[in-house]
């Protein structure tokens, strides 16, 4: 059973199929048929929806995510807003900004960024363009070009509406509170014929569900996972959900290191670095949509191992690790011994991330992240990479430097580490380390890229990373202030 | 019948009101109609229509195979699987089973012989939608390959078209070549395009009584719709209605396309009795459906020293998949648009429709217009490059003139013609010379960023080529309490369609636009319509609804000069009232009057385009009603270590004559050219070497976000300049001419890529130009620049 609340009724869920998808539940079961399937794999935000949780001071806290990617399970403790619930007896700001904007042309799109302003406004108190952005990049519209929605948001932040959600807050916590007190008692499972979802409240009920389960699925985010069910029609039969465990949610900073739990989202993680790796931080902008990272967490982005994730290189780079727990045992493995090959890792049956720790760079060092792709917003990369750098009187004196996309598993590039340690960083350096990538890497040609682009970028990354390395050029303030295409945004 | 209340408004009051206009009328800035209803989710498309108990869901079993023959097919899993009620092959389709818009070649499902990776062989229909998911992966389909032709350049070798080749030819190309001072050849690949509409393709059937069959779909053309489902079930026509409310998205993508899902829906229908519905997830859309024709272009141009265009020899040469679907008309488009603003004089064009095993590639905005134009452009940017001459400078000496230098290769003067003005002004507006001194004087610095800057011109001959399709239809009801029903025999894809045809209704009878409605497309209302494209939409069915509005208000009037005692000369429609002579009463009450007085109220209009005609065997006439232009200016930076770049700022100026809606008008043209855009820039469609499209998805297919569009986007229409011909209130067509303003991002591309080499060498780019094909040219600029440099130091040495 687990319960949540759609709009402002108190919902109960048993006998449904923990496949079931958030939008099939809202179409298909509810009849709510306002948030529409544009792509069912998280890429063009029609589906998106608001889910409000209680944060750890208890205060709501609003999330878009796609309905179309998020399974049932995730809606455990939690409000459930569609566009349904937005007008009342007159449009809610947010829409009635899209109509005074001509936000709108064939409206398919628009539920979906209707809710993605409404999330934005329930984030921020006045309007930036970068946030805005950052809100939409994850919702595609064919017709507009996009001005038209801008402006919307301006609006709807100059112009706002009284808003029923307001002063219901208070009831909303209430209610979320009690359900979260109820599954603290029992912990929330679905179930339907065989296919089941556990979702257990701490990480020792985990690593035991584990134990007595091996062949189970984990889902955090599921902004991956999912896609197994609507892209390659796959029955997962038996998943633990990680949503409620709460060791997983926390993380601590201390001067030295980041503890981050492996299911925090990738929103919370971005939070946490803009305060401390600040690069990570920009990085995240980029990945993926403002969606996505609501529900997509860090630990599912290393544990599925993907070549071309985002976070990977970056992590290598920075020298984090990770606290791998089985049963009552754990252990720590480097972030960049945690790949083995395509999509396959370290870990042992019945194991899981419990924890990323990441070394918190100390001065003077210079970090850098690179992710190229042919969008700028919410696109795959074509190669990534990520570097750490120190330097003593112009001299490299210790480099990590990792790259994404460019092997079957993110990893380090040592001949060309090598070749540049104890040089004197300059040109005549990155010249003469160029060629190491290739002794480096083989990376393949695909869709996204040729084998040559994604070399030729891994070479002039280097190159950029020497520009963009403070006080070795001379130039005006505009070219050392600007060195990227995504500073021109 | 009862009657509505009449106006409870004192003389005075109506005398107030008719001292000011209607609101909403022609020209106003009012939203699109269904847009409060877009925001709240209330719009209805066919996924949101409540389904039947009984409704069955369509799964269809598609071709892994570029080309072969189909040597077995064991589909008994799927029947027997859970929830499968038929499994249905071209052996059950008991009418016509070809479903080619215009010829025959596009089979409802393969026979024997597969054509394409996609191409469906066999459908599942089950209780849901999973079950039919599931059932359709237990076929076992076996093929023998057969040769698949995957390139259109082997293709053209081995003449293996889909129609015979066509041709325009002007003057003397050939001895104009011979005599030209100075010759350019070259080659561009132009690629593909996906849709990439929001609502995928889906139609939901409904039999009815006699064998008939009620049909919504998601189409451009429901007319075409009724037609190939008659044939397919092998009813007459009149036993098909097709309903089309709105669609989530079209862009030519639902012209021909929708029929296919439509038909199969209509099949399980007819031989079950039960309700349908077949919607195609996404991936499945992308690989089934047809997109933009990718186009090679194979080019020989002779010019003088000024840049002028002395002679052309252009051959076209179009991927049109397996089928010739649209493809005739598409390439003959690219054809007529390959001269863009310019006179060619001299010129030859010919179009190849070459035939590759690939989806049958269809109409998508523009229709061809935007490869020929992309053409022409690149011609001009090479012989600019060549000559060293600014490209703008190289475009106004070749546009065309308003006395002389005046005639298209195809025969038809150009009329109308605002290139010269609309460029001042744009040139003017936009800084055009200050800025590109500006970014010359930014790429001198030692940089990886390169700023780029350019400024094209859009002409764009409005009217369907195949002239018989310039018709429209349209039936207006009033009904007694003074609400206006309207139907036109155009759809609404989001361009505002119904919006501009209300308001045109309401301007007729001077009342606001709220009292009318428009409703859903329908075919037993408006028959035999044509195609909701070409930008045709408000040019036809707008007349055909403002004639029927206009055959209602003469009998309303010959009925007020009876019933009211009044001149002709005296009555007068104001402000949702009617003024007759000194009297004021409210329209409501006029039609209320006229009901007693036994007029009908309710006509039909109808409307073609005067004028046009086109002889192609001749390949000369007029086949377009007027011009639109368009002129727009872009300003790009790109990072030539990884090829990446932004728009920073696009000024655009567009030609809509009188508009009829500034609001909508804006919205079309900003939205066209962000699809422009992404066409030419991101936007790749990348086949395997089997031919299966590997960007079959919006996780590898990346069509243009919000931080794609321009930082600074300035949009104006063109004031005081209504349309010369007696279009719709003068107002042009607006749909797809704004399409191709997003040349100038390409071109803007280039010129910051020449800007490695200080502008002194022409620069070749495909388009897409993704990041990595901007890195490779930058990166072969560089070169070139390099090797001069050495080579001036050189020289210098041996001094």
């Amino acid at each position: 059973m687990i319960e949540f609340l759609l709009h402002n009724e108190k919902i109960t869920l048993t006998d449904i199929d923990p496949n079931t998808t958030v939008l099939q539940f809202l179409r298909v079961h509810k009849k709510l048929t306002g948030t529409k399937e544009g792509c069912a794999s998280g890429d063009c935000g029609a589906c998106t929806i608001c889910l409000v949780e209680l944060d750890e001071n208890n205060q709501l806290r609003y999330k878009t995510v796609n309905a179309c990617i998020t399974l049932v399970s995730a809606l455990q403790g939690k409000q459930l807003i569609s566009i349904e619930a937005l007008k009342q007896s007159q449009l809610h700001s947010s829409q009635q900004a899209m109509v005074d904007n001509d936000g709108s042309q064939c409206g398919f799109c628009t539920p979906g960024f209707v809710m993605s302003l409404f999330g934005l406004q329930k984030n921020h108190d006045h309007f930036n363009r970068h946030q805005t952005h950052q809100a939409l990049a994850g919702n595609l519209c064919r017709c507009t070009g996009y001005r038209a929605i801008e402006n919307a948001a301006k609006q709807m932040f100059e112009q706002p509406i009284v808003d029923h959600f307001d002063p219901l807050e208070e009831s909303i916590q209430q209610q979320l509170a009690q359900i979260n007190l109820n599954t603290q008692r029992d912990s929330a499972m679905l179930a339907l014929n065989d296919n089941y979802c556990h979702l257990p409240n701490d990480s020792d009920t985990l690593a035991h569900l584990l134990i007595n389960n091996p062949q189970s699925t984990l889902i955090a985010g599921g902004t991956d996972l999912s896609l197994a069910i609507t892209q390659h029609n796959t029955r997962f039969s038996q998943l633990i959900a990680l949503s409620n465990v709460k060791e997983l949610h926390q993380y601590t900073i201390s001067d030295h290191q980041i503890e981050i739990g492996a299911a925090l989202s990738l929103t919370k993680c971005q939070k946490i670095f803009q305060q401390t790796i600040p690069e990570f931080a920009a990085l995240l902008d980029r990945f993926a949509s403002l969606q996505i990272r609501n529900q997509g967490s860090i630990g599912g982005n290393i544990a599925n191992a993907s070549p071309i994730g985002d976070t990977p290189p970056a992590l290598i780079a920075l020298g984090a690790s990770l606290i791998l727990r089985r049963g009552d045992s754990r252990r720590s493995v480097k972030v960049e011994d945690f790949f083995v090959d395509y999509r396959k890792t370290v870990l042992e049956s019945s194991e899981f991330i419990e924890k990323i720790l990441i070394p918190i760079p100390t001065q003077p060092y210079l970090f850098k992240i690179y992710k190229v792709s042919k969008r700028l917003d919410d696109d795959i990369s074509a190669l990534s990479a990520a570097c750490l750098l120190s330097l003593e009187n112009e001299k490299v004196t210790k480099i990590c430097l990792a790259f994404g996309g460019m092997a079957a598993i993110a990893k380090r590039a040592y001949h060309t580490e090598k070749a540049l340690e104890n040089q004197h960083w300059g040109l005549a350096a990155v010249k003469s380390a160029q060629p190491a990538l290739e002794q480096d890497f083989t990376p393949l040609s695909d869709f996204r890229a040729s084998s040559q682009y994604r070399m030729q970028v891994a070479k002039n990354v280097l190159h950029k990373l020497l520009i963009e390395t403070p006080q070795v050029t001379d130039k005006s303030d505009e070219l050392t202030a600007k060195t990227r295409i995504s500073d021109y945004v | 019948m009862s009657n509505a209340p009449i106006s409870p408004l004192s003389h005075t009051e109506m005398q107030e009101i008719v001292r000011s206009d209607i609101q909403s009328g022609v020209g106003k800035k009012i939203p699109h109609e269904s847009a409060s209803r877009h925001v709240t989710g209330e719009a209805i498309y066919i996924d949101d229509r409540l389904e039947f108990a009984n409704q069955l869901h369509i799964y269809p079993i598609l071709s892994d195979v570029a080309h072969g023959t189909i040597e077995k097919l064991e589909l008994d899993e799927c029947t027997q699987a859970d929830g499968v009620e038929a499994v249905y092959t071209e052996a059950d389709i008991p009418g016509e089973s070809d479903i080619g818009p215009v010829l025959p070649g596009d089979p409802l499902m393969a026979d024997k012989t597969v054509e394409y990776i996609g191409q469906v062989i066999a459908i599942v229909a089950a209780r849901s939608f999973e079950q039919a998911q599931q059932a359709a992966a237990l076929a076992k389909i076996t093929i023998a390959p057969l040769p698949a032709i995957l390139d259109v350049k082997e293709a053209h070798q081995k003449q293996h078209y889909v129609m015979e080749p066509h041709s325009h030819n002007i003057g003397d190309a050939k001895q104009a070549l011979k005599d030209a001072p100075h010759t350019l050849k070259g080659e561009l690949n132009i690629g593909g395009q996906e849709h990439f509409y929001l609502e995928t393709q889906i139609c939901t059937t409904i039999p009815t009584e006699e064998g008939g069959m009620q049909v919504y779909t998601s189409s451009q053309h429901p007319s075409e719709v009724q037609k190939l489902v008659a044939q397919v079930i092998n009813v007459p026509l009149h036993k098909v209605v097709v309903d089309m409310r709105r669609m989530g998205g079209g862009f030519g993508g639902k012209e021909t396309q929708a029929a296919q899902p439509a038909c199969l829906a209509a099949l399980v229908s007819h031989l079950t009795a039960k309700p349908c519905k077949m919607r195609l997830p996404r991936e499945l859309d992308m690989r089934m459906t047809g997109k933009r024709h990718p186009f090679v272009v194979l080019y020989h141009v002779g010019f003088n020293q000024q840049g002028q265009l002395l002679g052309l020899k252009l051959d076209l040469l179009a991927d049109c998949g397996y089928s010739p679907d649209l493809s005739g008309s598409i390439v003959d488009r690219a054809m007529f648009h390959s001269d863009n603003a310019y006179y060619l004089g001299n010129a030859s064009i010919t179009g190849y429709r070459c035939k590759t095993h690939r989806a049958s590639n269809t109409a998508y905005r523009g229709f061809g217009g935007p490869q020929g134009m992309v053409a022409i452009e690149e011609i001009i940017e090479q012989i600019s490059g060549y000559l060293k001459i600014d490209p703008l400078t190289v475009r106004k000496r070749n546009y065309y003139q308003k006395e002389q230098r005046n005639l298209t290769h195809y025969g038809q003067v150009v009329e109308g013609n605002l290139l010269d003005e609309m460029t001042q002004q744009l040139e003017e507006s936009a800084q055009y010379q200050q800025r590109k001194q500006e970014i010359a004087a930014f790429n001198q610095q030692d940089s990886h960023l390169k700023k780029g800057i350019a400024f094209t011109p859009v002409k764009f001959g409005i009217s369907f080529t195949a002239t018989f399709l310039n018709q429209g239809g349209a039936l207006i009801h009033i009904y007694t309490d003074g609400s206006i029903h309207l139907n036109h025999g155009g759809t609404e894809m989001g361009q505002g369609l119904h919006t501009k045809v209300a308001q045109i209704v309401a301007e007729e009878f001077q009342v606001d636009v709220d009292r009318v409605l428009v409703s859903a497309t329908n075919t037993d209302k408006v028959p035999n319509t044509s195609p909701t494209a070409a930008s045709s939409g408000t040019d036809i069915n707008g007349k055909a609804a403002q004639n029927a509005a206009r055959t209602i208000k003469q009998r309303l009037l010959a009925f007020a000069v009876q019933h009211y005692n009044v001149a002709l000369g005296e009555i007068q429609f104001v402000n949702n009232h009617v003024k007759l002579g000194t009297k004021i009463i409210s329209f409501t009450e006029l039609i209320q009057q006229a009901y007693f007085g036994q007029i009908s109220l309710s006509s039909t209009g109808f409307y073609r385009t005067p004028k046009i005609f086109y002889d192609r065997d001749k390949a000369c006439g007029t086949p377009f009603y007027y011009y639109s232009f368009g002129m727009s200016c872009s300003e790009v930076i790109i990072d030539t270590l990884t090829g990446e770049y932004k728009v920073l700022r696009a000024d655009i100026l567009h030609d809509v004559g009188d508009s009829l809606n500034p609001r909508i008008d804006i919205g079309q043209v900003e939205g066209g050219f962000l699809q422009g855009l992404g066409w030419l820039t991101m936007e790749e469609l990348v086949w395997n070497d089997t031919g299966k499209l590997m960007t079959s998805n919006p996780m590898s297919y990346k069509i243009p976000a919000m931080t794609d569009t321009p930082n600074d986007f300035r949009v104006k229409l063109v004031e005081n300049r209504q349309n010369p011909e007696d279009t719709v209130y003068h107002s042009k067509a607006v749909g797809e001419p704004p399409f191709m303003l997003a040349i100038s991002v390409w071109c803007a591309l280039k010129n910051a890529v020449a800007s490695i080499d200080n502008y002194q060498s022409p620069v070749t780019l495909n388009a897409p130009a993704t990041p990595e094909a901007v890195m490779w040219a930058a990166q072969h600029m560089q070169e070139i620049h390099d090797a001069r440099s050495m080579g001036n130091t050189n020289s210098k040495g041996a001094q």
